[in-house]
């Protein structure tokens, strides 16, 4: 998984959302994208898979 | 996970709704809702003449595009800030709402903060001396006022910006827990135009939450930027959403109750209405509408820097903007 040009890497089997937790993301905070597509929290890791994660907050007064 | 109405795999699920949707019936359900919400709070109609304050980030791109596909009349309007923290900041988000315009024969309006008044953001912070390491005061300030004079002076009789759910909810828990009153008085969806140089303020994106706007984003193949205001990084804003995404975690639809029940409790009478009415007057200077004596509060700013960078103050009343 790549969030922030950081990799993490995380075993096959787990959900999206046990995934992010496990390396200190907040599921509410975080989209993960396969392939171009939105996967949901409950999707299960299949081995192999590379997904790319994107930080949904953002600060200060929004435009 | 499957789709709720049509059983496709579902691309999200938003606990607070009990409801995941496939991609399809989320680039319907999004615009569906804003449209509702327009309706319930009475924000405009079609035969209002809107601008849109872009950023170049998810919201505002994403709340550009939604009004359009509802058939709204839409203009956008890009401030250039003149941030660069290293990133070039502000030139990719121009180019990113330059782009989206383009690729959809949007008209985006741009005022350029520092050919238009002297001196970018960041220099501002620095010769007003209000917040040298932190410019989001002197920042928030510009954005308002320009906001409202391209609006008032474009002859535009609404003015939209994308904040969401999250950014409305870190904003009432700031005010709550500082019992700000007078902020938490005026915290709704649409602010009047209580003078006849204020323009209408509406923020149709209130109610949904920041990951379905960045979800709206992606699966609508809008290409926002992703970075961060630099100046934004370890902001209150941002402390005051992480608290609130933990409730969330543990309690999906505390964002959204903390909100609505705020709204209701509004309408429902918890704060008395204000005793003193907040008498506006034109600015001296620029004939804005202020309430502090003699100029505005953004006149007497960039009169600093007139004094620091050279004569290039004071601008016209109706200084015209750089068209595309």
């Amino acid at each position: 998984m790549v969030y922030r040009d950081k990799e993490y890497e995380v075993p096959a089997g787990m959900t999206v959302r046990d995934a992010l937790k496990k390396v200190g993301l907040q599921p509410e905070t975080t989209l993960a994208v396969h392939e171009g597509k939105l996967l949901t929290d409950d999707t299960i890791l299949r081995e192999g898979m590379q997904l790319k994660l994107v930080a949904v907050i953002s600060g200060g007064g929004a435009v | 996970m499957k789709c709720r109405k049509c059983g496709e795999k579902a691309v999200i699920n938003m606990r607070q709704h009990k409801l995941a949707l496939c991609e399809t019936h989320f680039l319907d359900w999004v615009p569906e809702q804003t449209q509702r919400f327009i309706e319930k709070y009475a924000m405009f109609t079609p035969e209002d003449k809107i601008l849109v304050a872009i950023s170049g980030g998810k919201d505002s791109l994403s709340l550009w595009d939604i009004l359009i596909r509802l058939g709204y009349q839409a203009d956008g309007l890009y401030i250039g800030l003149g941030i660069d923290g290293g990133v070039g900041y502000s030139d990719e988000s121009h180019r990113l709402s330059q782009k989206f315009a383009d690729e959809r024969g949007l008209h985006l309006r741009v005022v350029e903060v520092e050919e238009n008044y002297g001196a970018t953001i960041p220099e501002l912070a620095v010769i007003s001396n209000r917040g040298r390491d932190k410019p989001c005061s002197v920042c928030g300030l510009s954005k308002r006022y320009i906001m409202n004079r391209a609006a008032y002076d474009g002859g535009y009789n609404v003015l939209a910006t994308g904040h969401n759910l999250d950014d409305e909810a870190a904003v009432l828990m700031q005010n709550t827990l500082h019992w700000a009153g007078g902020y938490l008085v005026r915290q709704a969806p649409v602010l009047a135009a209580t003078h006849s140089g204020l323009a209408r303020k509406v923020k149709p994106l209130c109610r949904f939450y920041e990951r379905e706007m960045a979800a709206y984003a992606i699966v609508r193949g809008i290409e926002y930027i992703y970075d961060e205001c630099p100046h934004a990084v370890g902001s209150t804003t941002i402390y005051y959403k992480e608290i609130l995404n933990q409730l969330e975690e543990k309690s999906p639809g505390s964002k959204l109750q903390f909100y609505l029940s705020f709204l209701q409790a509004k309408e429902q009478g918890l704060f008395a209405p204000q005793s003193v009415e907040v008498e506006l007057h034109a600015c001296d200077k620029c004939g804005q509408p202020t309430s502090a004596p003699g100029e505005c509060s953004f006149c007497r700013m960039w009169e600093k820097v007139r004094v620091v960078k050279g004569g290039r103050l004071p601008v016209e009343v109706l200084s015209p903007m750089s068209e595309v």
